[in-house]
């Protein structure tokens, strides 16, 4: 089957004037310092809704080689197709930061912004940041972990809400440790959600919440252990035999 | 032109000269004619995508499937009850296919996991959009009188609430939105006719301002009218953007129309002879009532610590004139019958230690440069011309100045308001949503005339409210019966009698919930005759210890005399029991000890009960559920095992999972737990 020459043609103009509008919009920034390395202050590994902006901006922070902050720095950011990074470019401020706000696209997902400037040399340097757009199940999944699953497998106490993870003979582990989570399969996590955790040889601290939760809510709960694994979750690809 | 002419004229004649030219030519310009429609088809947009979809499926291991499951041309959902022509998934291919869920760019990406079944609403009705377009343009974007654009994803709970007005556990944006509408009061001006005829209530509660002028100063009005959250960073009250002139004349007008009443000041003067109480008792009584579940208090680091019931205190001390102080917590309903407060009976050498300490929390930069010259009558009278204009009787009651009803544009059907109808801010996208978020957060924004007032909202609340409002459609008020899930409401419920008399003045409904009606704070009391015995509720009202070391909301001690004590725990015990069983079909005491040994075993292998409990304090951790230790004195043998079997038929929302344990199982365990009755940890050694 060939292209179709109007839509092909159409989407290379879309890309062309999409291209030029980007470059005539942005104004030509000047580095006044370098430094050598880029660190996060503050707002990375949020959790945002699907096609919103972040609660809390992203906060970077430029040093030179002794770890001082830098003012002046040329910070550039690019991410992902459908993020929105307000500004693209910018220079640190009076603290050596840049404040950053972000925007996700409308598919949920990890999304990593990558952040470069350059030292004296004009040799690059970059840091790549996390963020995670949830979307309805990963959504409903962070409702049901902050009720139930977030007691134990949260180790971080605040006032409002005491953890329960230091009063544990097994330790839980958190949501976020990719290096355990990734290994077990949907059906394994479905397994101890559901069963417990004897149903798969582990701590008989984790009660079954097959008949408190419902399908759905263990899904929903699946995706959003999925979304936030650190490492990143790599979903197994589709594989069939040779017809 | 002339040559024009008759060469055109030569060559019909010719033409018509020869038949067999001319049908020649003829047929060739039908033939073509013919192409078009077909031609038309091939180039359409959608036909585009489904050359791309195939395409793009070939090249995947599951790409026999997927050809398999495609049908080429307009793919439709046709649903006549609903409205519902949807032709989306002519471009959407992927929407059914589980395995394209990965797929990271529209058109072909698998929808998400959703509650109901595609066939079942379609599309438009949770998307918004044109279902019947066929092009990219019109199915998305169109902005056209009757169209809608598509929902961003963002809103989407919003479509939810078309059908549920009931709250669900999936969609928490549009929950909290709703609970804002109330809690914050738009319902006051605005009025939001659900589509069951019902009308959403306020939950807010405003003070009447009938007897100001004995609680506070015209200074503090001032201020408090010209930016509330200078006083507290919590105010729920909105900002007007009064001019200084404005504040100054709504404060003389509030102030003079003020009516004193007799008791609103108080009467501790003969008590306040004695000796300066000691200054970290007032401090340990505000602890020890537990002041904080209600009232929030911001701390050195400056994060607000405590609960949102009630205002916050952080700078009371500043506000409220000391003798109303007292008098108001002597008796609070006094000055405003439907205060959530409850009435402490603090002796009054209590009162005076209190009332000192909460008035010690000030802030003196507040009203440091609020000087106002003494009111003239024609200041009082313009500051009553814009309390009227500004619609403060909506939520306040205030003498002399009625309440008006729909005081702000009834948003019943906002949801469904056309974009052409709105008009928007230069620069502003021309979308719906993006007009409610602009007017929830800006409102002035519009133009200064506008009179709706500035909310202390965050960027999510922001997103919540509008979620909220999105939800009120045209659509749910046309939907099938059956489709139109009617909202909760709260019951009318009044405890009766002298208990119930008891009940109003400490204002249990404020944080427990009974028979329907009544806060979430603290656990509802409906069955709390069937739970718990006798002399454990006794004991428990004259010295409430907690349950839950680990909350910072607690029930505070409300120094009830014996008589008091008494009929409260009678009438509890007597009416708030569950049909579901009986409180005394298993028995208080008597259970052998093997049964006991064997619940012991179930509550530390079995069960692992321990990780959330404490049975055994020198063992046992567990802090997210109540203590154990005296379980044994506190409940009845009949709940405990009911409880077991399915928590949450007992507690609706517990996060107690509900185990499916067997008859035997939660007989042994409840033979244990029976056996808890001093606190030593009986049988619990492992």
């Amino acid at each position: 089957m060939k292209a179709n020459p109007w839509i092909t043609g159409m989407l290379a103009v879309t890309a062309c004037t999409g291209c030029m509008h980007q470059k005539a919009s942005a104004p030509a920034l000047k580095a006044k310092a370098t430094g050598t390395a880029i660190v996060v202050v503050s707002g990375d590994k949020q959790l945002g809704g699907i096609g919103a902006r972040l609660s809390q901006p992203l906060v970077l922070q430029v040093n030179d080689d002794q770890g001082n902050a830098v003012t002046g720095a040329k910070v550039d950011l690019t991410g992902p197709r459908g993020v929105v990074l307000d500004p693209a470019e910018v220079l640190t401020d009076d603290n050596g930061q840049a404040t950053i706000k972000v925007t996700l696209s409308g598919i949920p997902g990890r999304y990593e912004v990558t952040a470069s400037s350059q030292d004296a040399h004009g040799k690059p340097f970059t840091l790549s940041v996390a963020e995670f757009a949830a979307g309805y199940q990963q959504e409903v999944g962070y409702e049901v972990n902050e009720k139930y699953c977030s007691r134990c497998h949260n180790p971080d106490s605040t006032v409002e809400q005491v953890s329960n993870y230091d009063n544990l003979a097994v330790k839980p582990h958190a949501f976020t440790s990719g290096d355990i989570y990734n290994k077990l399969s949907e059906s394994d996590l479905s397994n101890i959600i559901e069963h417990g955790g004897p149903a798969m040889n582990r701590s008989a601290l984790m009660p079954p919440y097959e008949w408190t939760l419902n399908k759905a809510e263990i899904q929903a709960m699946i995706a959003y252990i999925r979304l936030v694994s650190d490492p990143p979750y790599m979903a197994p690809g589709v594989v069939y035999g040779k017809h | 032109m002339q040559t024009h002419k008759t060469g055109i004229i030569s060559s019909i004649k010719a033409f018509v000269r020869d038949p067999f030219r001319m049908f020649g030519i003829v047929s060739v310009v039908l033939l073509l004619l013919l192409t078009i429609a077909p031609a038309k088809d091939y180039f359409s947009q959608w036909h585009g995508y489904q050359r791309q979809y195939l395409r793009f499926i070939q090249n995947r291991g599951d790409a026999v499937t997927l050809r398999r499951h495609f049908e080429g041309g307009i793919q439709q959902i046709w649903i006549p009850q609903l409205g519902v022509v949807d032709r989306c998934q002519t471009c959407h291919l992927g929407l059914t296919e589980a395995s394209l869920a990965d797929v990271k760019e529209e058109p072909f990406r698998a929808h998400p996991v959703m509650p109901h079944k595609l066939t079942e609403f379609g599309c438009v009705i949770c998307h918004r959009g044109q279902g019947a377009a066929t092009t990219v343009k019109e199915a998305h974007h169109s902005e056209m009188a009757g169209e809608e654009p598509i929902l961003p994803a963002r809103y989407m709970e919003s479509s939810c609430g078309q059908c549920h007005q009931e709250p669900l556990e999936g969609t928490p944006k549009l929950n909290k939105g709703r609970v804002i509408l109330s809690r914050y009061g738009c319902v006051n001006c605005h009025s939001i006719v659900l589509p069951d005829g019902t009308k959403m209530e306020a939950s807010d509660n405003p003070p009447p301002l009938t007897h100001i002028a004995d609680k506070t100063t015209r200074e503090w009005i001032y201020a408090w009218l010209k930016d509330p959250t200078s006083y507290s960073a919590s105010a729920t009250m909105p900002n007007f953007n009064l001019s200084d002139a404005d504040a100054s004349d709504i404060s003389a007008f509030l102030i003079a129309n003020s009516v004193p009443q007799p008791g609103d000041t108080a009467e501790v003067s003969a008590e306040s002879h004695g000796p300066a109480p000691d200054p970290s008792a007032g401090a340990s009584l505000y602890g020890e009532s537990f002041c904080a579940s209600c009232h929030a208090t911001q701390n050195a680091a400056g994060n607000l610590v405590g609960g949102d019931l009630g205002p916050e205190l952080t700078n009371v001390g500043t506000k409220v004139k000391p003798g109303w102080l007292v008098a108001w917590m002597r008796d609070p309903q006094k000055y405003d019958p439907k205060t959530p407060m409850p009435q402490y009976r603090w002796s009054d050498a209590q009162l005076k230690l209190i009332s000192a300490y909460v008035q010690s929390k000030t802030n003196p930069d507040l009203l440091a440069n609020v000087h106002l010259a003494a009111a003239t009558p024609a200041q009082i009278a313009h500051g009553k011309k814009l309390v009227i204009e500004y619609g403060c009787a909506s939520c306040h009651e205030i003498p002399g100045v009625p309440k008006s009803d729909n005081f702000g544009p009834n948003l019943s059907r906002i949801g469904s308001k056309p974009v052409v109808q709105l008009v928007f801010l230069p620069g502003m996208e021309h979308t719906l949503p993006a007009y409610l978020a602009q007017k929830i957060r800006q409102p002035r924004s519009f133009g200064s005339s506008f009179r709706m007032p500035r909310y202390n909202f965050t960027a999510s609340q922001v997103d919540e409210v509008t979620t909220a409002l999105l939800a009120l459609t045209d659509r749910s008020f046309s939907l099938p019966a059956n489709l139109q899930l009617a909202a909760v409401h709260e019951t009318n419920y009044r405890p009766a009698g002298q208990a119930g008399q008891i009940m109003t003045s400490l204002n249990c409904l404020s944080c427990h919930r009974i028979n329907g009606r009544g806060g979430d704070m603290a656990p509802d009391l409906s069955w709390e005759g069937t739970s718990v015995q006798r002399q454990w509720l006794d004991d428990f009202l004259k010295n409430p210890n907690t349950l839950r070391p680990a909350l910072i909301r607690r029930m505070p001690r409300f120094n009830l005399t014996d008589s008091e004590r008494t009929i409260l725990t009678d009438y509890m015990m007597t009416v708030y029991q569950t049909a579901a069983f009986q409180r005394d079909e298993m028995p208080l005491t008597g259970y052998p000890p093997e049964l006991v040994e064997k619940g012991r075993q179930l509550f530390y292998s079995k069960y692992a009960c321990q990780s959330c409990h404490i049975v055994n304090p020198n063992e046992d951790k567990g802090y997210i559920g109540p203590t154990l230790t005296k379980v044994g004195a506190r409940l009845n043998a009949a709940w405990i095992f009911h409880y077991l079997k399915d928590p949450q038929a007992l507690r609706p929302g517990t996060i107690e999972p509900n185990q499916h344990m067997s008859d035997d199982d939660a007989r042994a365990l409840t033979a244990f737990l029976m056996a808890q009755k001093t606190g030593a940890g009986q049988g619990a050694k492992r």
